[in-house]
Protein backbone atom coordinates (compact mmCIF):
# COMPACT_ATOMS: atom_id res chain seq x y z
CA UNK A 1 0.00 0.00 0.00
CA UNK A 2 2.42 2.18 1.25
CA UNK A 3 5.26 1.24 -1.53
CA UNK A 4 2.44 1.70 -4.44
CA UNK A 5 0.99 5.19 -3.07
CA UNK A 6 5.31 6.58 -3.38
CA UNK A 7 5.04 5.49 -6.86
CA UNK A 8 2.32 6.96 -7.48
CA UNK A 9 3.51 9.88 -6.15
CA UNK A 10 6.58 9.61 -8.07
CA UNK A 11 5.12 9.44 -11.27
CA UNK A 12 2.86 12.51 -10.41
CA UNK A 13 6.21 14.70 -10.15
CA UNK A 14 7.28 13.73 -13.56
CA UNK A 15 4.47 14.21 -15.31
CA UNK A 16 3.85 17.47 -13.26
CA UNK A 17 7.43 18.42 -14.60
CA UNK A 18 7.22 17.18 -18.23
CA UNK A 19 3.98 19.74 -18.49
CA UNK A 20 5.69 22.54 -16.61
CA UNK A 21 9.08 22.11 -19.05
CA UNK A 22 6.51 22.15 -22.03
CA UNK A 23 4.78 24.95 -21.24
CA UNK A 24 7.81 27.17 -20.58
CA UNK A 25 9.30 26.02 -24.00
CA UNK A 26 6.17 27.16 -25.87
CA UNK A 27 6.10 30.07 -23.93
CA UNK A 28 9.39 30.85 -25.39
CA UNK A 29 8.99 29.71 -28.97
CA UNK A 30 6.34 32.18 -28.44
CA UNK A 31 7.84 34.95 -27.54
CA UNK A 32 10.83 34.52 -29.59
CA UNK A 33 8.24 34.93 -32.53
CA UNK A 34 6.38 38.11 -31.43
CA UNK A 35 8.84 40.41 -32.25
CA UNK A 36 7.34 44.25 -31.61
CA UNK A 37 5.67 45.14 -33.84
CA UNK A 38 7.11 48.72 -34.78
CA UNK A 39 7.41 48.97 -38.74
CA UNK A 40 4.99 51.08 -40.42
CA UNK A 41 2.92 48.25 -41.26
CA UNK A 42 1.61 48.03 -37.59
CA UNK A 43 -1.50 47.89 -36.81
CA UNK A 44 -4.14 46.34 -34.17
CA UNK A 45 -7.02 44.58 -36.22
CA UNK A 46 -10.60 44.52 -34.49
CA UNK A 47 -12.58 41.69 -35.42
CA UNK A 48 -16.14 40.72 -34.23
CA UNK A 49 -17.78 37.38 -35.00
CA UNK A 50 -14.40 36.46 -36.87
CA UNK A 51 -15.39 39.23 -39.07
CA UNK A 52 -13.09 42.14 -39.60
CA UNK A 53 -14.47 45.53 -38.91
CA UNK A 54 -11.47 48.02 -38.29
CA UNK A 55 -8.04 48.45 -39.02
CA UNK A 56 -5.81 51.07 -36.46
CA UNK A 57 -2.23 51.73 -37.18
CA UNK A 58 -0.20 51.75 -33.99
CA UNK A 59 1.66 54.85 -34.77
CA UNK A 60 -1.24 57.06 -35.03
CA UNK A 61 -2.35 58.12 -31.57
CA UNK A 62 -6.36 58.26 -30.52
CA UNK A 63 -9.27 56.87 -28.95
CA UNK A 64 -11.60 55.11 -30.98
CA UNK A 65 -15.06 53.80 -30.15
CA UNK A 66 -15.80 49.83 -31.67
CA UNK A 67 -18.82 47.83 -32.45
CA UNK A 68 -21.24 50.51 -31.44
CA UNK A 69 -19.47 52.04 -28.45
CA UNK A 70 -19.37 48.34 -26.54
CA UNK A 71 -15.83 48.73 -26.24
CA UNK A 72 -13.25 51.67 -26.47
CA UNK A 73 -9.47 50.99 -27.91
CA UNK A 74 -6.91 53.89 -27.17
CA UNK A 75 -4.07 53.61 -29.15
CA UNK A 76 -0.86 55.70 -27.79
CA UNK A 77 3.04 55.50 -28.40
CA UNK A 78 2.80 51.88 -30.40
CA UNK A 79 0.63 50.68 -27.94
CA UNK A 80 -3.08 49.69 -28.07
CA UNK A 81 -5.64 48.80 -25.29
CA UNK A 82 -8.97 48.55 -23.91
CA UNK A 83 -10.04 51.44 -22.04
CA UNK A 84 -13.61 51.19 -21.82
CA UNK A 85 -15.86 47.82 -21.77
CA UNK A 86 -19.51 47.84 -21.26
CA UNK A 87 -19.68 43.83 -20.09
CA UNK A 88 -19.83 43.13 -16.67
CA UNK A 89 -16.30 41.29 -16.42
CA UNK A 90 -14.08 44.04 -17.62
CA UNK A 91 -11.56 41.35 -18.54
CA UNK A 92 -10.29 43.02 -21.79
CA UNK A 93 -9.62 46.14 -19.50
CA UNK A 94 -7.34 43.73 -17.81
CA UNK A 95 -5.67 42.62 -20.20
CA UNK A 96 -3.19 45.63 -20.29
CA UNK A 97 -1.60 47.01 -23.70
CA UNK A 98 -0.79 45.13 -27.07
CA UNK A 99 2.40 45.95 -29.07
CA UNK A 100 3.76 42.89 -30.35
CA UNK A 101 2.78 40.74 -33.47
CA UNK A 102 0.53 38.28 -32.37
CA UNK A 103 -0.54 39.47 -28.57
CA UNK A 104 -4.41 40.27 -28.63
CA UNK A 105 -6.94 41.43 -26.42
CA UNK A 106 -10.28 39.73 -26.11
CA UNK A 107 -13.59 40.75 -24.79
CA UNK A 108 -15.48 37.58 -24.88
CA UNK A 109 -19.23 38.98 -24.27
CA UNK A 110 -18.90 41.08 -27.06
CA UNK A 111 -17.15 38.41 -29.46
CA UNK A 112 -14.46 41.24 -29.99
CA UNK A 113 -10.84 40.45 -30.35
CA UNK A 114 -8.02 43.17 -30.66
CA UNK A 115 -5.20 42.08 -32.04
CA UNK A 116 -1.23 43.08 -33.70
CA UNK A 117 -0.28 42.52 -36.93
CA UNK A 118 2.82 43.60 -37.91
CA UNK A 119 2.57 44.41 -41.62
CA UNK A 120 6.19 42.58 -43.29
CA UNK A 121 7.00 40.81 -40.07
CA UNK A 122 3.46 38.87 -40.74
CA UNK A 123 4.84 36.35 -43.26
CA UNK A 124 7.28 35.38 -40.59
CA UNK A 125 4.78 34.36 -37.35
CA UNK A 126 2.35 32.72 -39.98
CA UNK A 127 5.63 30.48 -41.65
CA UNK A 128 6.25 29.39 -37.97
CA UNK A 129 2.49 28.69 -36.87
CA UNK B 1 -30.32 5.57 -6.64
CA UNK B 2 -30.14 5.88 -3.10
CA UNK B 3 -31.48 8.76 -0.85
CA UNK B 4 -27.59 9.16 0.48
CA UNK B 5 -26.05 9.41 -2.75
CA UNK B 6 -28.44 12.12 -3.88
CA UNK B 7 -28.00 13.92 -1.35
CA UNK B 8 -24.19 14.11 -1.12
CA UNK B 9 -23.96 14.60 -4.61
CA UNK B 10 -26.53 17.69 -3.82
CA UNK B 11 -24.11 19.01 -1.40
CA UNK B 12 -20.95 18.95 -2.89
CA UNK B 13 -22.80 20.21 -5.98
CA UNK B 14 -23.91 23.99 -3.78
CA UNK B 15 -20.03 23.45 -2.51
CA UNK B 16 -18.94 23.89 -6.34
CA UNK B 17 -21.14 26.79 -6.69
CA UNK B 18 -20.05 28.10 -3.47
CA UNK B 19 -16.29 27.87 -4.80
CA UNK B 20 -17.33 29.35 -7.93
CA UNK B 21 -18.73 32.31 -6.28
CA UNK B 22 -15.97 32.81 -4.07
CA UNK B 23 -13.67 32.58 -7.16
CA UNK B 24 -15.71 35.14 -9.06
CA UNK B 25 -15.00 37.70 -6.39
CA UNK B 26 -11.42 37.74 -6.46
CA UNK B 27 -10.54 39.99 -8.95
CA UNK B 28 -6.89 39.15 -9.17
CA UNK B 29 -7.55 36.04 -10.72
CA UNK B 30 -10.20 37.50 -13.77
CA UNK B 31 -7.38 39.91 -14.98
CA UNK B 32 -6.19 37.28 -17.74
CA UNK B 33 -9.05 35.49 -18.88
CA UNK B 34 -8.69 31.37 -18.99
CA UNK B 35 -6.27 32.02 -15.70
CA UNK B 36 -8.10 31.24 -12.72
CA UNK B 37 -7.52 28.62 -9.57
CA UNK B 38 -10.37 26.76 -10.53
CA UNK B 39 -11.68 26.49 -6.83
CA UNK B 40 -14.49 24.35 -7.96
CA UNK B 41 -12.69 21.69 -9.52
CA UNK B 42 -11.94 20.80 -5.77
CA UNK B 43 -15.75 19.79 -5.33
CA UNK B 44 -15.62 17.90 -8.96
CA UNK B 45 -12.49 15.83 -7.87
CA UNK B 46 -13.99 15.16 -4.48
CA UNK B 47 -16.89 13.66 -6.58
CA UNK B 48 -14.49 11.26 -8.79
CA UNK B 49 -13.24 10.27 -6.21
CA UNK B 50 -15.73 9.34 -3.37
CA UNK B 51 -19.01 8.97 -5.98
CA UNK B 52 -17.86 8.00 -9.65
CA UNK B 53 -17.41 9.10 -12.62
CA UNK B 54 -20.89 9.84 -13.39
CA UNK B 55 -21.61 11.02 -10.61
CA UNK B 56 -18.89 13.77 -10.94
CA UNK B 57 -19.87 14.33 -14.37
CA UNK B 58 -23.83 15.33 -13.01
CA UNK B 59 -22.36 17.68 -10.54
CA UNK B 60 -19.92 19.28 -12.71
CA UNK B 61 -22.45 20.17 -15.29
CA UNK B 62 -25.08 21.05 -13.40
CA UNK B 63 -23.05 23.63 -11.16
CA UNK B 64 -21.48 25.39 -14.75
CA UNK B 65 -25.21 25.59 -16.08
CA UNK B 66 -26.18 27.14 -12.63
CA UNK B 67 -23.34 29.13 -12.16
CA UNK B 68 -23.90 30.39 -15.48
CA UNK B 69 -27.80 31.53 -15.38
CA UNK B 70 -27.01 32.87 -11.64
CA UNK B 71 -23.78 35.01 -12.25
CA UNK B 72 -22.61 34.43 -15.78
CA UNK B 73 -24.26 34.69 -19.64
CA UNK B 74 -25.06 32.33 -21.97
CA UNK B 75 -22.01 32.88 -23.86
CA UNK B 76 -19.75 32.02 -20.90
CA UNK B 77 -22.27 28.98 -20.31
CA UNK B 78 -20.33 27.38 -23.92
CA UNK B 79 -17.34 27.91 -22.97
CA UNK B 80 -17.57 26.74 -19.13
CA UNK B 81 -19.49 23.79 -20.74
CA UNK B 82 -16.47 22.81 -23.39
CA UNK B 83 -13.92 22.84 -20.43
CA UNK B 84 -16.08 21.22 -18.43
CA UNK B 85 -16.52 17.92 -21.03
CA UNK B 86 -13.06 17.83 -21.78
CA UNK B 87 -11.84 18.03 -18.20
CA UNK B 88 -14.13 15.76 -17.23
CA UNK B 89 -12.96 13.03 -20.28
CA UNK B 90 -9.30 13.50 -18.76
CA UNK B 91 -9.50 13.70 -15.55
CA UNK B 92 -11.74 10.34 -15.59
CA UNK B 93 -8.78 8.40 -17.88
CA UNK B 94 -6.47 9.28 -15.42
CA UNK B 95 -8.14 8.20 -12.19
CA UNK B 96 -8.88 5.05 -14.08
CA UNK B 97 -5.66 4.24 -15.16
CA UNK B 98 -5.01 4.03 -11.31
CA UNK B 99 -1.60 5.16 -11.97
CA UNK B 100 -1.86 8.79 -10.85
CA UNK B 101 -3.00 10.29 -7.49
CA UNK B 102 -5.63 13.18 -6.92
CA UNK B 103 -2.70 16.19 -8.18
CA UNK B 104 -2.05 14.75 -11.27
CA UNK B 105 -5.81 14.26 -12.03
CA UNK B 106 -6.71 17.73 -10.34
CA UNK B 107 -3.31 19.06 -12.72
CA UNK B 108 -5.36 18.00 -15.88
CA UNK B 109 -9.04 18.62 -15.00
CA UNK B 110 -7.70 22.42 -14.79
CA UNK B 111 -5.69 22.35 -18.01
CA UNK B 112 -8.22 20.74 -20.21
CA UNK B 113 -10.71 22.73 -18.97
CA UNK B 114 -9.07 26.06 -20.11
CA UNK B 115 -8.05 24.58 -23.31
CA UNK B 116 -11.76 23.52 -24.08
CA UNK B 117 -12.81 26.49 -23.30
CA UNK B 118 -10.46 28.45 -25.89
CA UNK B 119 -11.09 25.88 -28.34
CA UNK B 120 -15.01 27.04 -28.04
CA UNK B 121 -13.79 30.50 -28.10
CA UNK B 122 -11.80 29.64 -31.07
CA UNK B 123 -14.50 28.38 -32.75
CA UNK B 124 -17.06 30.56 -31.76
CA UNK B 125 -15.49 33.65 -32.89
CA UNK B 126 -13.89 32.01 -35.78
CA UNK B 127 -10.13 33.12 -35.01
CA UNK B 128 -7.23 31.28 -34.22
CA UNK B 129 -5.24 34.61 -32.24
CA UNK B 130 -5.95 32.33 -29.05
CA UNK B 131 -2.93 29.41 -29.89
CA UNK B 132 -0.91 32.24 -28.52
CA UNK B 133 -2.53 31.87 -25.22
CA UNK B 134 -2.01 28.06 -24.50
CA UNK B 135 1.36 28.43 -22.59
CA UNK B 136 0.12 31.08 -19.81
CA UNK B 137 -3.01 28.49 -19.75
CA UNK B 138 -0.38 25.22 -19.19
CA UNK B 139 1.43 27.14 -16.91
CA UNK B 140 -1.71 28.76 -14.80
CA UNK B 141 -2.86 25.58 -14.80
CA UNK B 142 -0.51 23.07 -13.89
CA UNK B 143 0.78 25.51 -10.76
CA UNK B 144 -3.08 25.92 -9.43
CA UNK B 145 -4.07 22.43 -10.35
CA UNK B 146 -1.14 21.23 -7.80
CA UNK B 147 -2.84 23.25 -5.35
CA UNK B 148 -6.04 22.18 -6.16
CA UNK B 149 -5.10 18.48 -6.36
CA UNK B 150 -3.60 18.76 -2.86
CA UNK B 151 -6.76 20.13 -1.17
CA UNK B 152 -8.98 17.21 -3.08
CA UNK B 153 -6.81 14.83 -1.64
CA UNK B 154 -6.85 15.89 1.85
CA UNK B 155 -10.72 15.97 1.84
CA UNK B 156 -10.63 12.57 -0.36
CA UNK B 157 -8.88 11.00 2.47
CA UNK B 158 -10.63 12.79 5.61
CA UNK B 159 -14.22 12.79 4.47
CA UNK B 160 -16.00 9.59 4.40
CA UNK B 161 -19.63 9.07 3.32
CA UNK B 162 -21.37 6.38 5.07
CA UNK B 163 -23.00 3.89 2.71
Amino acid sequence: MEKTEKKKYTRDLILVGIVLLAALLLFFMVRNNQEKATGTGAEAVVTVDGLEIGRYPLKTNGTFPLNGGSNILVVENGEAWVSEANCPDKVCMGMGKISRNGEFIACLPNRLIVVVEGGEQNALVDGMT
Amino acid sequence: MKTGKLTVMALTTALAMILSFIESQIPAFVAVPGVKVGLANIAVVFALYKLGWKEAVAVSLVRVVLVSMLFGSLASMFYSLAGAALSLIGMGLLKKSGKFTEIVVSVAGGILHNIGQIAMACLILETDVLRYYLPFLLLSGTVAGVVIGVISAIMVKRIHIAE
